[in-house]
């Protein structure tokens, strides 16, 4: 009895290791909890000064295709510059934080998996974005950011949470469905950005997480 | 009992072996520092391990200089796929019969 104990728990640490070994585990909900926040408040400052352009559904090619003057798109582009490095900064710092209550390194195999995986969507994503923003088209840079990024946390979910790819697949949906209702694009933006990321990380914190605290 | 035993393979009979086999399974290529990491071994010892397995042939090593730091990885070869799925169906047969 005692020895058939010893190797399920022989069989048990395996199954650990071979998970660990190729899966980046140590991803915090909280991580997407502070993404969503900062990402909510990027867009409610876009939208204090662009709202009737951005928000409203316009006629298509109106004003939301029309020449954005130089000054706006400079703010626009500083506020998704902040977005982006705050964000970046409040989720990893959350997920240093639970690799060390686990005690495990950051920087490891899986992780560096992790990122060369999503590097190219995200790549790619980014490049198109900035030509689409060179064109001055804000309405279609924002739903390809969603399908950009949702495309890479798909690419992504194999070596981490198998739950981010549920998540990478609604953020593609809703990037997809802007497509055909430009005018609401800074709406579901944040949607995709800001309250799915706290949605999916309560949900994974609640899941993984909070038992361990 | 006995004829089911045959196909148990000695080279995978420590916890250590059986364990840094399934890793390799699910990585295409592992360090020797990634392993140090996974698996809490000293260096030593995971050193007796790999080259264990590698003298069996089911594991291929690869060194080369990152910088001036020497950097070892390992893959599994075809064959210790195979030694090690037929070392998992044996020990799946041998649960079923008890």
């Amino acid at each position: 009895m005692h020895e058939s104990r010893e190797h399920l728990q022989t069989l048990t640490e395996i199954r650990s290791l071979m998970e660990r070994s190729s899966k980046f585990l140590s991803l915090s909900g909280l991580s997407g909890v502070s993404a969503g926040l900062v990402a909510l408040a990027g867009a409610s400052i876009v939208y204090t000064r662009f709202r009737w352009q951005t928000l409203l559904p316009a006629p298509y090619g109106d004003r939301i295709t029309s020449q954005l003057p130089g000054n706006d798109r400079t703010f626009l582009i500083g506020v998704a510059v902040v977005v982006l490095a705050l964000a970046l900064l409040s989720g990893v710092y959350f997920t240093i934080r639970k690799a060390h209550r686990q005690g495990q390194s950051v920087w490891n195999n899986s992780s560096r998996q992790l990122l060369r995986s999503m590097a190219g969507p995200l790549l790619t994503g980014g490049i198109f974005c900035l030509a689409l923003l060179s064109y001055n088209l804000i309405w279609l840079t924002l739903p390809a950011t969603l399908i950009f990024y949702g495309l890479a946390l798909v690419s992504g979910s194999r070596h981490t949470l198998r739950n981010v790819e549920s998540l990478g697949y609604c953020e593609i949906g809703l990037g997809l469905l802007t497509l055909f209702w430009p005018g609401y694009s800074l709406l579901a933006w944040a949607v995709g950005f800001g309250l799915l990321h706290i949605l999916y990380g309560l949900a994974m914190y609640y899941k993984y997480e909070r038992s361990t605290e | 009992m006995n004829q089911l035993l045959t196909n148990f393979n000695k080279a995978f009979e420590s916890k250590a072996r059986l364990s840094l086999m399934s890793v390799l399974m699910v990585n295409d290529s592992l360090s020797f520092n990634a392993f140090k990491e996974l698996l809490g071994l000293t260096d030593g010892n995971l050193a007796t391990h790999l080259r264990a397995l590698e003298e069996a042939g089911f594991v291929s090593v690869q060194k080369q200089f990152v910088g001036r730091k020497p950097n070892t990885t390992y893959t599994a070869t075809d064959a210790g796929r195979q030694a090690f799925t037929e070392h998992l169906n044996a020990l799946e047969e041998f649960i079923k019969g008890i």
